[in-house]
This record gives structure tokens, sequence and C-alpha cells, in this order.
């Protein structure tokens, strides 16, 4: 884990330290079998077609599930993830696999954020954050926000 | 406007489930994102820690002890507000998005009981046309009656 953040070290616009991701078939399948999520939104060609979305796309949770490892790991365990949301603006697919571990060449996302306030309330050190998940081309497709509590020097 | 067999929904639900939080489950979850974080993978770890026991990932809150196929989200009232709008030519769903509040961790060995409304059903009009968005909140308590967290998951049928 990386070293541990604390509210003192932080100005408001400083950025939260970024993510990749790789989004794949097998990733789907596992966040299936994980989540309990099995919309066959997310696995069967025929089915995603009938819902307008062309073919199976990345779970609106799975990218969820990035933007709060993108918070954890930020704020270390020492911090608290107090809210979080997103919408899940726009679909993502996931890459093709090319052998039973390795993925096709393909999109990589980035999940990144950014500190908007600076606070202290009910005597807690609390920053809020806006988060987003961006596909290959720099776009978001996962805009959300996030409020933790971190650790003071006091 | 949306008729009232669509809006009688609204508060409907107030199904409870008892979601129990395996270690084994966590490690599934947290294996599926690729996050290595010692809290979820090592118990000797996460027992020195703050936490002093392995904690879930947050937005993770385990399996429910027993379920109707289908989904592990879905309750009797969600299915027939969907079958209900699917009658009404919003044929195509999408989850549209998820706000949490956490109020205390979960850690591996805490039984949860998680009880969803249907808080709200309204109707926008989007790019491709009508679109209903279906709003269900979740209040997680643990086995000591603490709040543990509070979810609302978005759907939309259009």
């Amino acid at each position: 884990m990386a070293k541990q953040l604390y509210w003192e070290d932080i100005e408001v616009d400083d950025e939260v330290t970024p993510l990749a991701k790789v989004a794949t078939t097998q990733m789907l399948v596992k966040w299936a079998g994980a989540s309990g999520d099995f919309n066959p939104l997310h696995y069967e060609d025929t089915f995603a077609a009938s819902q307008g979305v062309g073919k199976p796309v990345v779970h609106g949770r799975l990218k969820g599930a990035w933007l709060v490892q993108l918070v954890t790991e930020w704020i270390g365990e020492q911090g608290f993830l107090k809210k979080f949301s997103c919408r899940f603006r726009t679909v993502d697919y996931p890459r093709l696999m090319k052998t039973w571990n390795e993925s096709q060449e393909g999109e990589t996302w980035w999940c990144k954020g950014k500190v908007t306030k600076k606070y202290v309330e009910d005597g807690e050190h609390c920053l809020d954050c806006e988060i987003w998940v961006e596909n290959g081309k720099g776009e978001v497709t996962t805009p959300g926000n996030a409020t933790v509590i971190l650790p003071s020097r006091g | 406007m949306l008729p009232e067999e669509v809006t009688k929904f609204i508060g409907q639900g107030g199904d409870v489930r008892i979601f129990e939080v395996e270690k084994g489950a966590i490690r599934k979850f947290a294996d599926a994102i690729n996050d290595r974080n010692p809290l979820y993978w090592d118990e000797e770890y996460a027992r020195k820690s703050r936490y002093g026991a392995m904690v879930a990932p947050p937005g993770f809150f385990g399996w429910p002890t027993k379920w109707t196929g289908g989904s592990v989200f879905t309750s009797e009232a969600t299915r027939e507000l969907s079958d209900t709008l699917r009658k009404l030519g919003y044929g195509r769903g999408l989850a549209g998005g998820v706000e949490c509040e956490f109020f205390q961790p979960i850690r591996a060995g805490d039984t949860l009981t998680a009880t969803t409304v249907i808080k709200n059903i309204v109707e926008r009009e989007g790019r491709t046309g009508k679109m209903v968005f279906i709003i269900r909140e979740t209040t997680y308590t643990n086995q000591d009656d603490d709040l543990v967290a509070k979810e609302r998951r978005i759907f939309i049928q259009r």
C-alpha cells in the first residue's frame, strides 16, 4: 500500500493518484460471479443487441468498484470512504481475450479524480472529490463523487 | 405521466434479506477487480490493522443467505415493476448509477440485514425518447444493529 495520506497534505484541486484498468471479457465473467449481477446484457451478444447497446457492455457497478479502489488506495488504510456515487453515463466494451489469461490489444481505462473541497465537519477532516472513469479516447464514461475522511496530523 | 399501475410501486418493497460477509466472497470480489489491498487478502495483516479483521471493499455487502434466481438484488416488487414497464413498452433496461453512504466498516464474519424499498419512479425525456428511472434504496445494518451503509441504485427502463 502507498504511504498514508494526511488531510494537511492535500489542497483543493489536487489530483487523486490515477489508477489504470483494463476491462476484459474475463473480468466481466469474474465480476458477474463475484457480485451476483447475472444480467445477460454483459455476456450475450443477441440480448445486448436487443437492448440497444450493440454488444455486451462492462457492468456499471464494476466501473464503480474501480472508482472505489481508486479512492481507497489513495486515502490509505487510515482513511475512510464516507460517501460515494457515480453515474453510468456512457457504455464501455471489454477487450476480448487473446490467450486464456491475456487480453487482446485495445482500450485502457483510467480512473482519475480531483479534490473539490477541504473542510472539517463534526471534528472529522473531510475532502470532497470529483472522480471519473475515462475510456481509451479520454472521454468520461462514468462520472462520480466521493467524500473521504482522512487522519489529521493534529 | 406514469400510470397508477407503475406509480403504485413507490414505497413498496420493504423486503428484508440477510447477507453473510464471508472472507472467501471478499477475496473473490477483490480478485474480480484486481484489487490486492492486503485488508481483503491477508487475515494476519488485517488482524493487526485498525480494523482488527478482514474488511469488505466499500460497496460489497456479501451474499444473501437465500435468493430466488436471476440476481441477488431483485426483489418481488422490483420484478413486478419491471414487467409492468416492459408491457408498457419500456423494454430496454440499463443500470443508471449508484450512490452509497458508509457509516461503519463491514468486516468478514458480519451478518447484515438489508431492507430495500422503491424510493421513487420518475419519467424523463431522453435523447432516444421516454425513460423511466427507478430508484431503490437499501439500508444495511449489522449483527449489533449498527447502521453500516445506505445504498441507492438507479435503474433505467426505456
